[in-house]
């Protein structure tokens, strides 16, 4: 996010750490558009009814937890690791729900951001056998959080050909988790 | 649309917050626990017969300052861990440093002692209760941090589950030290640091399960 933003942001954030219910809606309003192409990004077609929710539980999150913001972290990263975790919660939830496999997949990737050092030689190898194209996908829509089109664009290719592109590299990696899995 | 209304409902009558309640809360965890782990260490181990004398010693403040010097550390993982971006790394640093010291000066130690009573030094009387006893008396502390912190925005729970039995594992090794009669450095840089770092596997343990909020 640009910094101006981000600046503005985050001395509104101060004013609603005080009790200024004007500033706290103009963040929340804020966020509230971004959040919603955040998830929608990263939760498959079948769940975007979900993802309405999903916002709303991130901002009742953001709301009960503001106490948890302090000037030493920036102000949308702050807002987008509450986000983060909801997503994966989100995950979890609908993995014991549903034995939905690409969950797996998609939370093993998703989780990197966090644990970075541990999970990334693992992906490497994973992603690595993947074609050069498929891996670019992969690493642009589920790693660094670009919609399809940005990173088709990125490639030279339609939103159509990467969205072919990333669902065959999603199930290629599926096969090679589930055959791990198998021993 | 629904949305909006939401919005409309947490912004009206916005109740101030302070974003010291963190440290707020988990210093009145250390004040419970370590209070109750106080009581247990006075009612049922005892005080050491010789406090008086050994508070006039070096080797007391040595001991009681390295549980202080951990609960801070500790402390400050923690609070920092109930943030979702912050970094607690200061904090590990902290708490490895001391071990450092006190390590080093426990070999020195050691080196300057006659073979023969090196192994007497290390281990002690109470080599194998005193891991135990400030795991044991390390929970109330763990358990109250723990709850304090599921209120505010852990993201990565299993550290922040180690911090805070890091944290409290420190405060319960400063209540310990008024029980227990050893003196030698080398007992205290294994012992008691393994004390700690049993709570915080403890409280590694539990962080996943206990830290998640919704």
């Amino acid at each position: 996010m640009v910094p101006e933003v981000e600046q503005r942001l985050a001395a509104l954030m101060l004013r609603a750490q005080a009790g200024d219910g004007v500033a706290w809606r103009e963040v929340l309003v804020v966020l509230n558009v971004r959040l919603k192409p955040y998830f929608r990004a990263r939760m498959g077609g079948e769940q975007s009814s979900e993802v309405e929710d999903l916002v709303q539980e991130t901002l009742m999150a953001l709301h009960n937890r503001r106490m948890t913001y302090d000037t030493t972290q920036p102000f949308t990263a702050w807002a987008y690791a509450i986000a983060r975790y909801k997503l994966i919660d989100f995950w979890r939830r609908r993995r014991v729900r549903r034995h939905v496999p690409l969950d797996d997949v998609a939370d093993t990737l998703w989780v990197d951001a966090d644990h970075q050092g541990e999970v990334n030689a693992d992906l490497d190898r994973l992603l690595g056998d993947l074609p050069d194209r498929q891996e670019q996908l992969v690493r642009s829509v589920r790693i660094q959080g670009l919609s399809l089109a940005e990173a088709g664009d990125r490639l030279g290719i339609s939103e159509g050909a990467a969205k072919v592109s990333f669902h065959r590299a999603l199930k290629a990696l599926m096969a090679k988790v589930r055959s791990h899995g198998d021993g | 649309m629904e949305t909006d209304r939401l919005i409309e409902g947490l912004t009206v009558d916005l109740r101030p917050v302070s974003a010291r309640q963190a440290p707020v809360w988990l210093g009145g965890a250390a004040l419970i626990g370590g209070g109750v782990a106080l009581a247990a260490v006075i009612l049922s181990l005892g005080l050491r017969p010789d406090l008086s004398i050994a508070m006039a010693g070096q080797m007391f403040w040595v001991k009681a300052g390295y549980g202080v010097v951990l609960a801070v550390a500790g402390f400050w993982c923690a609070e920092r861990l109930s943030r979702p971006v912050a970094s607690s790394r200061a904090g590990w640093w902290l708490g490895g440093a001391a071990f450092a010291i006190l390590a080093l000066s426990a070999l020195a130690n050691l080196m300057g002692a006659p073979a023969e009573a090196r192994m007497g030094a290390w281990l002690g009387g109470s080599w194998q209760q005193c891991p135990l006893y400030i795991l044991a008396l390390s929970i109330p502390t763990l358990g109250l941090s723990l709850a304090v912190m599921r209120g505010l925005a852990p993201t990565r729970l299993r550290l922040a589950g180690a911090a805070a039995g890091a944290f409290s594992g420190g405060v319960a090794a400063t209540a310990y030290g008024l029980h227990c009669g050893e003196t030698a450095p080398a007992f205290l840089a294994t012992w008691y640091s393994l004390g700690v770092v049993l709570s915080a596997g403890l409280g590694a343990l539990l962080g996943p399960f206990a830290l998640r909020w919704r």
